[in-house]
């Protein structure tokens, strides 16, 4: 097996902006053609390989545990839900007069462009003399291990300097998951069996 | 062009006609199918980028996507099986099958 010293750094280089440039790409297209279709379950499956890409492009940009609940939120559990949500309503959406996107699309593009303004201000990725990066972090990395003992910085902070914080999110997701299954309800009394009962009795 | 330059290229291939059969794909079969294989390209993608960056533990990483894709795929084909994803797969000894209408 090669290894990564052998391989002149140039060719690395190459790969990683192919990657990069690739990765973007594949994002765009797929939201446009999100966009574009009318197929809700189709909808659904790009909306799970969107965030599948993006969990991706999290990781290349090496923030590991947000491409990590990226991809078990948004390429697991919210397509399941969105599954669930297509059975309480039609197969596709209704087709839309063409001069009903342009607010959407105009405002779409304003924010984008608004963004990319201000991108020009952010430091380099990376950039060791970035605010981010020089005054508390510096901090942070000197200290976590001799006062927590913990190597890892990121669960450090979270799990000890801000612990509290972490035990409070925590409650507040969990009151939420609560409520959310008590408004559609289990089983037989479910709000989808409700409605499929219906239907049927209908017929 | 190096060896790392096509593989990322051939990936990167293999994921767009992945795409353009889950853009025009005519059953849902073709829709899972494209999103399952391209969970497994997006899988191999990231082992070459940790390959690439120096970062073995990116594998990890792929392997816990691998098993999300999984299970993914089997809860969007159980949910079109049965319309619900309150059935269990595995029926208790002695009942009917139900729900397969």
């Amino acid at each position: 097996m090669a290894d990564p010293a052998h391989i002149a750094s140039s060719d690395i280089e190459l790969s990683v902006v192919l990657i990069d440039i690739g990765v973007l790409s594949m994002m765009g297209v797929t939201a446009i053609a999100i966009a574009r279709l009318r197929s809700l379950f189709a909808l659904v499956m790009l909306s799970g390989v969107y965030s599948l890409l993006s969990a991706t492009w999290f990781v290349i940009v090496d923030a590991v545990d947000v491409g990590f609940t990226e991809a078990a939120v948004g390429a697991g559990i919210s397509t399941a839900l969105l599954l669930g949500a297509m059975l309480l309503t039609v197969r596709t959406a209704k087709e839309d007069k063409p001069w009903k996107r342009l607010a959407p699309g105009l405002v779409c593009v304003v924010t984008g462009a608004v963004l990319l303004y201000a991108t020009i201000d952010l430091p380099g990725f990376g950039d060791p003399d970035s605010p981010a990066n020089a005054y508390l972090a510096q901090e942070y990395l000197q200290r976590n291990y001799p006062d927590i003992g913990i190597p890892n910085v990121v669960t450090s902070i979270l799990a000890s300097y801000r612990g509290f914080d972490t035990f409070g999110e925590t409650g507040v997701v969990f009151i939420a998951g609560v409520a959310v299954a008590l408004l559609l309800g289990f089983g037989e009394r479910s709000l989808s069996a409700t409605l499929m009962n219906k239907k049927r009795g209908k017929k | 062009m190096s060896l790392l330059a096509a593989a990322t290229l051939a990936l990167f291939v293999a994921i767009v006609l992945l795409l353009i059969r889950l853009f025009s794909g005519p059953t849902l079969y073709d829709r899972v199918l494209a999103v399952n294989s391209i969970g497994t390209k997006i899988v191999v993608v990231l082992a070459l980028v940790g390959f690439l960056m120096d970062r073995p533990d990116f594998a990890d990483v792929a392997l816990l996507y691998a098993l999300i894709n999984f299970v993914a795929t089997i809860a969007i084909l159980k949910f079109f099986r049965y319309r619900s994803f309150q059935i269990s797969l595995v029926k208790p000894e002695g009942e009917k099958k139900r729900g397969a209408q």
